[in-house]
């Protein structure tokens, strides 16, 4: 049995969910929806910052191009906390690619100019 | 002294919003004054994602959100002055700002926009009991040093309050390295939104201590240890409920404050939001300047602020024309039981156009009501809510045609399910 909390809505329903997926607690059919995701296949966007080399910035903010399964927010970390990238750098720019094989890469959300 | 038609004070995203919005409605005059050396204001620091739902229909960080914004203002060539700060605005709109290059300068503007966000209480103003150590910060400083200089500011975290920037900066910190020990919400449910709670607290087993606040802070120089205990339903402390934290750092989210300090010296009153009051088009009680954003009342999400700034760009536009009247039927809006506050705190009917929007907060979290938005006796709307709670505010729409002109105070309430 997991209890997790909904988070579709300000509700916030209590569900508990068995171990073949039965989802008890919710108010509606998204909370069900919300936390067979949830135990399945749970994924989180990773943000962060990179060092960049720059007269007017000394960090670029980055985030994983999509989700990634919720195992790899540390390792994908690791590689970025690794990372120094040189401006000119533009929003979408790959900062690492394919980053621990998770098939996502690592992208810039800034503009740094110089 | 220069002239301005539209002068906008404060260029992060309300105040690009309702410059890009007066631009599109045929205005071609505008300066937005901005402190910082860019545009964007505090989304540049926030680079985790989930702006721009509503707005763009996906997912951005801060800074991706912000540059679409600044990127629209520098293609339609608005004019912006940087690095300029306001001293003051007169009550007969002269702006008067400084920068380095051009020293001292007065704007005379026919209408202004507001549009200075908001900032954090701090230390000081929630007067914590024990030693003065260094290590304790305001949640968006903390987020400041590590997103935009790289400086962690403690190893061992304790965060009071639940705000969302300090639920923000429980995860960022974890990823960064740092232990984060707990977090402690004075009030008896969270005052960030729940999904940060899922994705900042639960994701990282970081355990939240609801009706807990710090007792005691202790450290000589630098912070060492931090006390928590439980409090009774009168906020007072429950004996032998104390907990000890060994921390370097303890981080503050309790609240955002509208920065309203540029209309002090003006003869305006604020409302319950600390900001100021406002009518319909978001305009003060002085007929051409215009409040919006986190200034008029700490918003949740950005897509609303921009929102809002619109919705002043419209209303300063139509004072330009000369279309804002002031006259006819005239309500007050008044939060009734269960409403924290409503925006506007005042209705000129025959100014508004199709639609009135009402925002507010609840009181506390509830299940199963209906919020009722009443004209003197008449129901003008009833609206039925599963669930509401005070982090996120509501907006409701409603037709101008549902008023009837009989009454003068409009009435924004919560009725719960006996």
């Amino acid at each position: 049995m997991k209890e997790l909390i909904c988070i579709t809505c300000p509700r916030g329903c209590h569900l508990r969910v068995d171990d073949n997926l039965n989802v008890t607690g919710n108010f509606c059919p998204r909370g069900e929806a919300y936390a067979k995701a949830e135990l399945t296949h749970p994924v989180r966007m990773v943000t962060s910052t990179v060092a960049i080399a720059s007269i007017s910035e000394s960090r670029l903010p980055v985030k994983t191009k999509e989700p990634v399964p919720k195992e790899f927010i540390f390792p994908v970390m690791e590689e970025i906390r690794k990372t120094v990238v040189k401006a000119p750098i533009k929003i979408g720019d790959v900062v690492i690619e394919n980053v621990c094989n998770s098939g996502v890469d690592v992208i810039a959300t800034k503009d740094i100019e110089k | 002294m220069i002239n301005r038609k539209l002068v906008i004070i404060g260029g992060g995203s309300a105040g690009m919003a309702a410059a890009i919005k007066a631009y599109e409605l045929g205005e071609r005059d505008i300066l937005i004054i901005e402190k910082n050396a860019y545009l964007g204001g505090i989304l540049n620091q926030c680079i985790h994602n989930g702006f721009g739902l509503h707005e763009f229909k996906e997912e951005l960080t801060g800074p991706e959100f912000m540059t679409r914004f600044s990127k629209k203002v520098d293609e339609l060539g608005i004019s912006y002055a940087l690095e300029s700060n306001v001293l003051s605005i007169s009550d007969d709109k002269v702006v008067t700002y400084s920068n380095a290059k051009d020293g001292l300068v007065e704007v005379k503007a026919e209408a202004i926009i507001l549009t200075t966000g908001c900032y954090e209480r701090n230390a000081g103003a929630i007067q914590i009991p024990g030693d003065r150590p260094s290590g304790i910060y305001t949640a968006g400083q903390a987020q400041l040093f590590a997103n935009c200089y790289g400086y962690l500011v403690g190893k061992r975290v304790f965060i009071l309050g639940s705000g969302d920037i300090g639920l923000i900066m429980a995860r960022r910190m974890t990823l960064e390295g740092a232990k984060v020990l707990g977090v402690a919400e004075l009030m008896p449910y969270s005052a960030g939104l729940n999904r940060n709670i899922v994705q900042c607290l639960k994701d990282y087993d970081i355990p939240l201590y609801l009706s807990h606040t710090v007792k005691k802070v202790i450290g000589e120089s630098h912070l060492e240890k931090v006390v928590i205990a439980k409090v009774d339903e009168k906020m007072n402390f429950i004996e032998g409920t104390e907990q000890i934290f060994n921390c370097d750092c303890l981080l503050l989210s309790v609240g955002l404050l509208p920065n309203v300090d540029l209309f002090n010296k003006l003869p305006l009153s604020m409302s319950k939001t600390r900001g100021a009051k406002v009518n319909q088009a978001m305009e003060t009680e002085i007929p051409g300047i215009f409040s919006a954003g986190n200034v008029l009342h700490v918003h949740d999400l950005v897509d609303y602020v921009v929102e809002e700034a619109r919705e002043a760009a419209v209303g300063a536009i139509s004072y330009l024309n000369g279309e804002l009247k002031h006259e006819g039927h005239v309500y007050d809006v008044n939060p009734g039981v269960g409403i924290n506050y409503v925006v506007p705190q005042k209705v000129f009917l025959d100014d508004v156009k199709d639609n009135l929007s009402f925002k507010f907060r609840v009181a506390k979290p509830m299940k199963d009501i209906n919020i009722l938005i009443t004209e003197g006796n008449n129901i003008i709307k009833k609206i039925f809510k599963p669930a509401i709670v005070p982090s996120e505010m509501e907006i409701v729409h409603v037709s101008k045609d549902l008023f009837k002109r009989e009454s003068n105070e409009i009435k924004v309430y919560v009725e719960e399910k006996k």
